[in-house]
């Protein structure tokens, strides 16, 4: 008996790793998540307006990802600016149902905590401002350039508001053009005026 | 928050371990067996993630994992006894246990064979024979130099010839 033919042998016992291991892969978030080691889920909820990615650290919801970004983009961001310990988990279920609910019509303000960890100074300022603007009711850019104490800034709010690392959950979709034309959105203008007539503020 | 990645490199754990986790898993099926390769598999990963932050060098991850793996897989044998790890609950644990094993089980000679290896001499014959990995980098996985790899392989598949050559006649 050679070697060659052992080793033959030998593979075939290796052969269900594939599938095997894809099973197992899922898990370690989980695992991740009860020993404390986990820095950021990320996870995947379906909803009226397409899958959107979520990202959750010890602190909060921290990002929220429409479909047309590229989720090995997103993941990629979050390893380099939060931490590289991103892993796949189950246990967001907190941030996918609120989301689910609040798209669904059946919640109108979201309860779970947010991590603002990626954005920074003026920006961040700026969604605090946009988090204020209640459930159906719609500002302008200027109205919130002013309410932030920065009349002239509307042009800066704008791009505060187009890198929310938190769309729906921070309501920038709230913010409009002046004369209450929707305006721009990371996820399209379509999603934002899906939005705004899910909240009753706009026919 | 204590955990910025400040530019490591590193690529995303979710990757990581997408990227690993068939190598890994190829050679824990042979190393610990089917029985105990899930267990293994996570105990590695788990044991990656905890010093991930800390990596310096964003290259040679392969060689770390199977370093990790490694050791995981002599120490299993060891401790023949393993816990359940927490996450996973009865349900889960039985719906695996019911599961087929795939081409092989318990009962296939050449894997009752593998067994009866010593956990360092079957370590070093998977990274070989299975994993075709150049005896340089088994010593580093082994903790262990390159002249006592090449003679724990070639005792063990002198070993495996030995126990295989009496009746299974492949």
């Amino acid at each position: 008996m050679s070697v060659p033919r052992w080793s033959a042998g030998l593979r075939r016992l290796a052969a269900p790793a594939e599938e095997r291991s894809r099973r197992q892969a899922a898990r370690p978030g989980d695992l991740a998540a009860a020993r404390g080691l986990l820095d950021v889920g990320v996870g995947e909820v379906d909803t009226p307006i397409g899958r959107l990615l979520v990202a959750v650290t010890r602190r909060g919801l921290v990002r929220v990802a429409f479909s047309e970004e590229e989720p090995e983009a997103v993941v990629e961001e979050l390893a380099r600016r939060i931490s590289p310990r991103v892993v796949r988990s189950a246990r967001m279920s907190q941030a996918r149902r609120e989301l689910a609910e609040f798209l669904e019509g059946r919640r109108w303000r979201f309860e779970l905590p947010v991590d603002p960890s990626l954005a920074r100074g003026f920006a961040r300022r700026v969604l605090a401002g946009a988090a204020r603007i209640p459930y159906g009711r719609v500002r302008t850019y200027g109205e919130l350039a002013a309410a932030l104490g920065a009349p002239r800034a509307a042009r800066a709010v704008g791009n505060a508001l187009g890198a929310n690392p938190m769309p729906i959950v921070i309501p920038c979709h709230r913010v409009v053009r002046a004369g209450r034309e929707v305006g721009g959105y990371a996820g399209g203008p379509e999603r934002k005026a899906w939005l705004l007539r899910l909240e009753g503020a706009l026919r | 928050m204590g955990t910025r990645g400040g530019g490591t490199g590193l690529p995303p754990f979710e990757a990581f371990v997408e990227r690993h986790r068939r190598t890994v898993y190829r050679f824990l099926l042979v190393a610990v067996g089917p029985g105990e390769a899930d267990d293994v598999f996570q105990e590695t990963f788990l044991a990656a993630l905890r010093a991930y932050p800390r990596l310096r060098d964003a290259e040679r991850l392969d060689r770390w994992i199977l370093r990790i793996a490694t050791r995981k897989a002599i120490d299993a044998h060891r401790s023949r006894r393993r816990r359940p790890l927490p996450a996973e609950d009865a349900a889960e644990r039985a719906d695996r246990a019911a599961e087929p094993i795939g081409s092989w089980d318990g009962d296939d000679p050449l894997w009752r064979a593998v067994r009866s290896l010593p956990p360092r001499q079957r370590a070093a014959v998977v990274h070989r024979l299975v994993l075709d990995r150049p005896y340089g980098q088994i010593a580093e996985a082994l903790g262990s130099s390159e002249q006592a790899v090449r003679a724990n392989v070639s005792q063990g598949v002198r070993r495996l010839r030995a126990l295989l050559s009496e009746g299974v006649g492949r």
